[in-house]
């Protein structure tokens, strides 16, 4: 009897979904395994990899036991294969099969678009953990860097979630997919990750955390409108990542939180009240809210251009399949198939911003973008709520959607953050005023100074407000290998 | 004047807004707006689903009030309320929650009152679930097997029992209990209540990776539940409640030394630690002591299997009160035989104390411990204070 609940430990690969009598794709897993192991073992520093870390590990998907907290060496971490428990009599949320039982299997017609959504999630996977790979070196604090590896490790668990369902559905070319994960590598010139924000570099630790603010939500969107999918096995696998990746969420908005905290602590300390007067904020060692919001621009706009085009076909035709869904859908009050819906979707004439309703089949992109906006409005509320509470007269804002962007209608035009298309000329003056200078990498690059005290926080940030698992503040998150 | 109750409440300063609570509440009793995630006092009945899936840990905010906070007003937090000076009535005033049934909070206030205060876990100790099971709800398992610990020579009948909780999650810790519930009713026509046993198996089950237990339970001989215990057949099924208990736990450090003082069935949490340790660091060395009394070595549960543990691996000291052609000896006369090296262990940071068995060995151990502190020139009353508060000096006698 299949143990739906209980994490199997029985083969190599910790999983919920009877691996041990699916002697085909265990023997793939296991195949695909040594080069993951390979892979993970020349990314991070090996020091990291000796040292024991204070991490969460599934052990059943029932929301009683799927987390318990350890130390474990990151290499020793028990990646596996989790799916979210079965619905019972599951039906197609959306489009045109809406309401026939979602699929156990592949349905032919839809192959090629089911596998290339899959594959451009497990592209994004592996992509974040090499752009991170090097900045356990620059830790502010022990409770950072297990955040990180934490995050890190689990990002490596959703790349194996979207291998076992390549090799499990797709056969041979779902095999040379999976192995084709391991090849492409973030900012490589000769095989990059598919999608742009992933071949940026996150070179410090306030990129990381506007990096898994703003980027990971865009993941977070894409991993919700897939547990939609009338593919059962991706909803499923989906759902339980979902789990997962509010952590991240946590990571991004506590980690800028206490960058701000720790900035509004200094300027208190020494008097200051002017956000503006930021030679003298930077002398204090902590990060000036203008540099912050700068750092913002830069990686909400990157992980706008995520969602890809406003008005986008494929994301119509993978609606109406059933194959991707909305965010929320089963909480949308509408027929669910569109066919008569329009959707305000912005668009640019005569060189002005406006907005037109257009089908809303069409417009699922934009439609996810806005609720990506609001989604993402909320921390920056809370922030504001620590700067006004210091009394400080400064606002952190999120820029107009049609600032700085590669992707979609904006990206024909020049559009300052207020939302005034401004010339191009115009714009590149002002550059320098709205995203972050190499000046100003050099400057947060100076603060990146390691601290591996338990208890010690760098100086540009502040310590949390509850410890990971409830520990104390002084907690030994990360026991460092000394080698 | 109304009784005080218990509200769980959300910390919306820490909260994230990631809805994951309110996606797992089986029942529907979580809701949000764009600033907060709050909990209907009305719906929630504490099944605590929500608690190990929040990534923040905002979720594990608890208030006695004598009126509940309403959703809106929960919804108007900037911060969360300070707790007003009130408590349950049941409760002895720990700092941590033990329980959430208010019997076993009032029996594990009476087992942790040898401490001397509000008892602490480890500061490194892992998080404890606690009262997944309760007596309206408690986890089916099944036996899987039911030995004699002791000589059949000996005076005392003591077991071990393995329980299998087949595919219900269970997750306990190290030194915490479990509730058995013996079938029937009392006099009075009322079903009984439950009894609380350490689990003397480690977190990850007497077998790695099986979802077992084990208890090491002693035959008294009008105990109701014991001889039910005690009698149980392999294949018959048990209701359990819990897990309980979130002080007497062990340390995840590896470089904390434990000295474990026990007697008789006392010695369950210190065979669940030592097995923890060896499956996590086999290879430590000179971090676990043992102080183990019982009458004689064949009424010494686990004598056997402890003989084989090497003595690098876990110091073993044993006391014995009826011993043949040997003086009456008792745990606080091993612990005064050995007072420099437990007198050197108390001088440091890495000691931890934990006691178990009955009430009356308390008086005399920490007697012991007195002599062996003052003689290394330490003040034993605050040394045990501040080991307490540091989640360092552990009791739990019955």
């Amino acid at each position: 009897m299949l143990d739906l609940i209980n994490v199997s430990y029985d083969s190599q690969i910790p999983n919920n979904v009877g691996l041990s009598s699916d002697k085909k794709v265990l023997k793939a897993l296991e195949k695909w395994h040594p080069g993951y192991i390979n892979w993970w073992n020349d990314l991070i520093p090996q020091n990291f990899q000796e040292s024991m870390v204070y991490l969460r590990t599934a052990v059943s998907v029932d929301p009683k036991g799927w987390a318990k907290f350890d130390y474990v060496k990151m290499p020793e971490y028990r990646w596996g294969v989790l799916l979210a428990p079965a619905v019972e009599d599951r039906r197609i949320a959306m489009g045109e099969h809406l309401g026939e039982p979602a699929w156990q299997e592949v349905p032919g017609e839809y192959r090629n678009m089911l596998k290339r959504l899959i594959v451009i999630q497990g592209d994004t996977e592996p992509g974040s953990v090499e752009q991170q790979r090097f900045l356990g070196l620059t830790a502010p604090s022990l409770y950072d860097m297990r955040n990180l590896f934490q995050v890190n490790v689990e990002e490596g668990r959703h790349l194996w979630a979207m291998v076992y369902l390549l090799q499990k559905y797709f056969g041979r070319d779902g095999r040379e997919e999976a192995d084709d994960l391991l090849v492409r590598s973030s900012g490589s010139e000769e095989a990059p990750r598919m999608l742009g924000a992933f071949n940026e570099e996150t070179p410090d630790w306030l990129s990381f955390f506007m990096f898994t603010y703003f980027t990971d939500r865009d993941g977070k969107m894409q991993l919700e409108s897939l547990a939609q999918s009338g593919f059962d096995p991706l909803s499923r696998t989906c759902r339980f990542m979902l789990t997962e990746e509010a952590h991240h969420m946590f990571v991004g908005e506590t980690g800028v939180g206490r960058t701000i905290q720790a900035t509004l602590e200094a300027m208190t300390k020494a008097g200051i009240t002017d956000p503006t007067d930021i030679n003298k904020i930077r002398d204090l060692g902590v990060i000036d809210l203008p540099t912050i919001q700068k750092k913002l621009n830069l990686h909400y706009t990157l992980s706008l251009d995520l969602f890809g085009q406003e008005v986008s076909t494929n994301a119509a035709n993978a609606f109406n399949a059933g194959i991707k869904g909305r965010y929320m859908e089963q909480r949308i009050d509408d027929d669910h198939k569109l066919q008569n819906d329009t959707y305000p979707v912005t668009s640019i004439k005569d060189g002005k911003i406006l907005t037109e309703d257009v089908p809303a089949l069409t417009a699922i992109n934009m439609r996810l973008r806005d609720d990506y906006v609001r989604d993402a409005a909320g921390g920056i509320g809370r922030w504001n709520k620590m700067i006004a509470k210091a009394g400080i007269e400064y606002e952190l804002k999120l820029p107009h959607e049609g600032f700085h962007r590669q992707i979609g209608v904006f990206s024909t035009v020049a559009v300052d953050p207020d939302g005034n298309i401004v010339s191009a000329e115009e714009w590149a003056k002002r550059r320098e005023d709205w995203l972050p200078t190499k000046a100003d990498g050099d400057f947060i690059q100076s603060l990146m100074v390691p601290c591996y005290e338990p208890g010690e926080y760098a100086s540009w940030i502040a310590p949390p407000k509850v410890g990971i698992d409830n520990k104390p503040g002084d907690f030994e998150y990360v026991k460092l290998h000394m080698a | 004047m109304t009784t005080p109750v218990k509200q769980h409440l959300i910390d919306p300063e820490i909260c994230i807004r990631c809805y994951t609570c309110e996606m797992t509440c089986p029942i529907g009793a979580i809701q949000h707006d764009d600033t907060n995630v709050v909990v209907d006092p009305d719906i929630c009945n504490f099944c605590m689903d929500c608690i190990p899936v929040c990534p923040t840990g905002s979720i594990d905010e608890w208030r006695v009030v004598e009126t509940p906070y309403t959703l809106e007003q929960q919804y108007a937090f900037d911060e969360l309320p300070e707790q007003d000076d009130i408590a349950l009535p049941e409760d002895a005033g720990g700092e941590e929650i033990e329980a959430h049934d208010d019997v076993v909070v009032a029996l594990l206030a009476e087992a942790h009152k040898g401490t001397g205060g509000k008892a602490r876990a480890p500061a490194t100790a892992s998080k404890p679930t606690i009262n997944l099971y309760s007596l309206s709800n408690p986890a089916k398992a099944t036996v899987q097997g039911n030995y004699r610990l002791t000589d059949a020579a000996g005076d005392n009948d003591v077991r071990h029992i393995i329980l299998d909780l087949g595919r219900v999650p269970f997750p306990v810790l190290e030194g915490q209990s479990i509730g058995i519930v013996p079938p029937g009713v009392d006099a009075e026509g009322k079903a009984h209540l439950p009894r609380l046993y350490s689990v003397s198996s480690p977190r990850d089950g007497e077998r790695p990776g099986f979802n077992n237990v084990s208890l090491t339970v002693k035959r008294e001989k009008m105990g109701l539940c014991s001889n039910y215990v005690c009698d149980l057949a392999k294949g018959d099924e048990v209701q359990v409640t819990g897990p309980f208990g979130s002080t007497f736990l062990l340390p995840s450090d590896p470089e904390a030394h434990l000295l474990m003082i026990c007697t008789g069935t006392g010695s369950a949490p210190f065979r669940g630690f030592t097995m923890r340790r060896q499956r996590e660091t086999p290879g430590a060395r000179d971090s676990l002591t043992l102080v183990f009394g019982a009458r004689s070595a064949r009424d010494l549960p686990y004598f056997g299997p402890l003989k084989k543990v090497p003595d690098q691996f876990m110091r073993k000291t044993f006391a014995f009160s009826r011993a043949e052609d040997q003086p009456r000896q008792y745990v606080q006369d091993k612990l005064r035989e050995e007072a420099d090296t437990v007198g050197a262990l108390l001088k440091t940071e890495k000691a931890h104390v934990y006691i178990c068995g009955l009430k009356a060995m308390e008086t005399g151990v920490e007697e012991a411990l007195g002599e062996i502190a003052a003689s290394a020139g330490q003040d034993w009353a605050e040394l045990r204070n501040r080991m307490r508060e540091e989640g360092r000096y552990h009791v739990e006698t019955y």
